[in-house]
């Protein structure tokens, strides 16, 4: 049976690892996961619907997917910037620079939203000099696209720098050589090469801050229609001991975060044949 | 060939094993010993699971109450305590966080417990004295040093530039306490005497006034910046962020922001009338039952009501049930303030519920409008 | 090949290597490079100093007497026994995984690895409130578990589900696309020359991975001493007893103790920036070419022992 689904290889072990594999990745992440789905089942598909388009619940999700969207595109245009730099250009302290490009990934969402919410508040370090400029940082949409684009940025740089680096010098020489301009090598050469890279570190970026939460809820101010994000939702269900509610709003979440993985996944396949075919 | 297959199956299954293994001592030894066995008597562990403001509360009661009851069984108790909002909390009570007690912020979540999670039974409140609440509170205005916006009642927090600070009543049993006392001054001033509630003759008035409750909060809610997740929360952007004009806050909570964040920086602004909060307590039958610690629990919240419970319950700044035992010095901190109930004027605190604050209540249209 | 995201660095020193004959003029140059560093400092430099100056706000001996005080050391060995047990398993996990997945095909292997990386785009949230819905009293397998009194939710083995849920694929995708490249011919030819699969997978296939392996449990690490949103679910936030280090900042936090949370925050800062060297170390290492892979001299030495 297991040899018509799998190619025959001289190497041992498959049905032990995929059996293993299978296994823990059931009881980790599948089961649990479909109680989650069982759960809104049992709501009923009319009250599900009336849940998920609820104004409350829209205006969220529209925050939640408007600043992730916001937050993955400065990522994506500031990573590139960033990335560039690092792997084109030779600085002092550029080691450290780049060690540190992974520190909101180390740092935990509840310390880096404390730590944001301090700086970008009336009275913070950054804050008090937007304030005179009419500019609200904490407690806005703005503060929460800040949260947001501050745990995205590695996901961007570190998906960027593998592809700029394997650019082939040779296609820049030659586009120079034909008179093309820098800018226009950047554009015409450059940007089509490293676009997958580019959409998948956009992709990941903005399905990570779609689903973030710790450092959102300090620095959002939890308006109800303006600041409220999706997840926090979730909570605020849960504590109203709606359980089909909050796992309502979950499943939307978790079947958005599925098709973005997808396209990644398909992004990335498309490219990888793009190179082979080209 | 195949004997080395076998070691990788061995190799794994066994380093799989040893995994589950720790986790699975982890659980069973993390519900049957106690960390604490001492040499005489097997130490018995407490939990009181909380809401936010009764922090430092429970961190003075606590082993006060150990002295006692180790002077009076010789046995050693160890209370653990768990603090977070009242809904997160009595939530997790439900989904089987053990707790021996609960101490929360409403008698409805002590009640979502007895309903939703059958742990207790649904008469739980007449089984203590005062309707289970040892101690009562209301709430009060936090101001900036000399109120330099001159608010001194309700009305004032919808003048035009007053920002006002509470927490997001969804998530928040205080900022529900905020609301409702928002709303009984609106109706009080509407109606003039809150008897009129309950006489059929005016059934006409109490509508409109209802009605002009309804857009007094509103407008009030039009004021607020910040709707933080908890009380705590609240008063972090308050005091700490420098956000707002006035703070909606519990009275226990507003003096100790002032004794903890600067005397020297806020005011207490009493109003014309509040609300009359009765924070309960309960032992969660289910889970004594099972961990054999019901007669030390119950003990344990008689205790809130013993003479030493009380004084410490009016040095933490909430009023105690029994003033008699308390210090008057503490005493003479609370000043005098008309305090309605939940019951009279909303019906009790589930039909408050309902109407107010579940999805698609008022609160809900509250905002659905304003955006 | 589609499938993994690699979500790896590649850093600086090739670059430094190999720079291309073009490159544009310096004040471009520089102006990039402002850009880099300004914008890296507002979102990240900033923030990371914040919390190490409130954190000595009110002097050396306050942050060190937060530190010590009993709770907080039972946070940071919670923390720590927490990452002992989900960073090994997920280690296992990913290498089983990597196995699987890039030596053999097999039908419906794109699926699998799109749902080795879910766990990454779900929200904390909900992470742990599946968990909830599984093991809590009211869940699937609440009422056995409470006749049976084992606890999982609202207790350590609750925190280490949900932290291993979390740290779920940073070992498996950083593997299986160093395995994907590297091929089969290695693995295969020591079979060939009769050596057994445990003894390939330790001396062949190990060593070539070992980085991108350990690359993978600093990041898991990382990960798993710093989530907050769905440890908080499942926690039960009791003091000393359930709380993480990132749980306790926030109890600190709300308990108006500030000097305290940031003194915690700062430490997991510290762990993160350790965390950080950690991985610049490993990469430096992996950079050196071809010094620990496999040569020949290991597949005759194999063949040897047969």
């Amino acid at each position: 049976m297991r040899l018509r689904i799998k190619q025959p290889s001289v190497l041992p072990g498959f049905g032990l690892t995929l059996g293993f594999t299978l296994l823990y990745l059931s009881a980790i992440v599948l089961i649990p996961l479909a109680a989650l789905f069982l759960k809104s089942a049992g709501m009923g598909w009319s009250s599900f619907w009336a849940t998920v388009t609820s104004p409350r619940v829209v205006a969220a999700y529209k925050l939640s997917f408007g600043a992730a969207a916001i937050g993955a595109l400065i990522n994506a245009v500031f990573g590139f910037v960033v990335a560039w730099s690092l792997v084109r250009y030779s600085f002092p302290g550029k080691r450290i620079v780049d060690a540190m490009v992974d520190l909101p990934f180390a740092l935990p969402t509840a310390v880096s939203g404390i730590a944001l919410t301090t700086l970008y508040s009336r009275n913070g370090w950054i804050g008090q000099y937007l304030e005179p400029l009419g500019i609200q940082a904490a407690f806005s949409p703005l503060g929460v696209t800040i949260a947001l684009t501050f745990i995205g940025l590695p996901f961007v740089v570190r998906t960027l720098q593998p592809a700029l680096e394997d650019l082939d010098p040779d296609m820049e020489e030659a586009a120079a050589s034909l008179g093309a301009s820098r800018w226009r090598t950047l554009r015409r050469v450059i940007l089509p090469t490293v676009l997958p890279s580019l959409l998948t570190g956009f992709a990941l970026a903005f399905a990570r801050a779609l689903g973030e939460y710790g450092s959102v809820v300090f620095i959002s101010g939890n308006m109800p229609m303006r600041t409220e994000i999706a997840p926090l939702l979730i909570v605020a269900k849960l504590e109203q001991y709606d359980y089909a509610g909050a796992t309502a709003i979950a499943v939307v979440m978790l079947l958005i975060s599925f098709a973005i993985l997808l396209a990644i996944n398909v992004i990335q396949w498309v490219a990888s044949r793009h190179r082979i075919g080209g | 060939m195949a004997d080395s297959k076998r070691v990788v199956v061995v190799a794994v299954v066994l380093v799989t094993a040893i995994v589950l293994g720790l986790i699975l001592i982890r659980i069973l030894g993390g519900s049957g010993a106690d960390p604490d066995e001492t040499a005489g008597k097997r130490a018995v562990t407490l939990l009181n699971v909380s809401y936010d403001p009764t922090r430092e509360l429970y961190q003075e009661f606590n082993p006060a109450f150990a002295r006692y009851w180790k002077a009076k069984t010789g046995q050693d108790v160890v209370i653990e305590q768990s603090h977070g909002g009242a809904g997160k909390q009595a939530r997790a009570v439900i989904d089987g966080l053990k707790a021996d007690v609960v101490t929360l912020a409403l008698a409805y979540d002590i009640d979502a417990i007895a309903r939703q999670g059958g742990l207790l039974a649904a008469d739980w409140q007449s089984r203590l004295p005062e309707n289970s609440a040892p101690y009562t509170s209301t709430i009060v205005f936090l101001v900036r040093k000399d109120n330099p916006k001159s608010i001194r009642d309700w009305d004032d927090l919808v003048k035009p530039g007053v920002e006002v600070i509470t927490p997001n009543p969804k998530t928040s049993g205080g900022a529900r306490w905020n609301y409702l006392a928002a709303w009984a001054f609106a109706l009080k001033k509407e109606l003039g005497d809150l008897k009129a509630l309950h006489h059929p003759a005016q059934a006409a008035q109490v509508e409109q006034a209802q009605a002009r409750a309804r857009e007094f909060v509103a407008e009030l809610h039009k004021h607020v910046p910040v709707l933080d997740s908890g009380a705590r929360g609240s008063t972090n952007t308050f005091a700490q962020r420098g956000i707002g004009d006035v703070l909606l806050a519990w009275e226990n909570e507003a003096f100790l922001a002032v004794n903890e964040l600067g005397p020297d920086k806020f005011d207490i602004v009493v109003p014309s009338i509040s609300i009359l909060a009765e924070p309960p307590v309960a032992v969660i039958d289910k889970v004594v039952e099972k961990k054999g610690t019901r007669e030390v629990a119950e003990e344990y919240l008689k205790y809130l009501y013993s003479p030493e419970g009380q004084r410490i319950v009016a040095r933490h700044y909430y009023r105690p049930a029994y003033p008699q035992h308390a210090d008057p010095a503490d005493l003479e901190r609370f000043p005098d303030v008309e305090r309605v109930r939940i019951d009279e004027v909303f019906g009790g605190w589930r039909k408050a519920q309902e109407t107010h604050f579940n999805d698609g209540g008022v609160f809900d249209q509250i905002y659905q409008v304003s955006k | 090949m589609a499938g993994t995201i690699a979500f790896r660095t590649g850093s600086a020193s090739s670059g430094a290597a190999g720079r291309p004959a073009i490159t544009e003029p310096a004040p471009v140059r520089w102006a990039l490079i402002g850009v880099s560093l300004s914008f890296l400092g507002l979102f990240l430099l900033i923030p990371l100093a914040g919390v190490f100056v409130e954190a000595f706000r009110k002097g050396a001996g306050a942050f060190f007497a937060a530190l010590r005080d009993p709770a907080a050391l039972a946070a940071v060995k919670l923390t720590l026994l927490v990452a002992a047990i989900a960073v090994p398993v997920n280690c296992v996990f990913g290498l089983a995984a990597s196995w699987a997945i890039a030596k053999f095909n097999f039908v419906g292997k794109n699926l699998l690895i799109t749902l080795i990386d879910l766990p990454f785009a779900v929200s904390p949230v909900i992470s742990g409130l599946i968990y909830i819905l599984v093991y809590g009293l009211h869940g699937w397998l609440g009422p056995f578990l409470s006749a049976h009194d084992i606890e999982i939710i609202f207790a350590v083995p609750g925190i280490v589900l949900a932290t291993l849920f979390v740290t779920f694929p940073f070992v498996a995708r950083e593997v299986i696309p160093l395995m994907q490249v590297q091929g089969n011919d290695d693995e295969e030819a020591a079979i060939t020359l009769g050596a057994g699969g445990l003894q390939t997978f330790f001396r062949v296939t190990l060593p070539n991975v070992k980085w991108a392996v350990l690359y993978g449990v600093i990041l898991c690490n990382a990960r798993a001493m710093g989530e907050f949103g769905a440890v908080s679910v499942v926690s039960g936030h009791i003091r000393g007893k359930t709380s993480t280090m990132p749980l306790h900042v926030e109890i600190l936090y709300n308990e108006y103790n500030f000097v305290a949370a940031f003194a915690v925050a700062s430490l997991l800062a510290l762990l993160a920036l350790a965390t950080l060297a950690l991985k610049s170390f490993v990469e430096w290492r992996s950079r050196r070419p071809f010094a620990e892979a496999p040569d020949a001299a290991v597949l005759e030495d194999l063949s040897h022992e047969h």
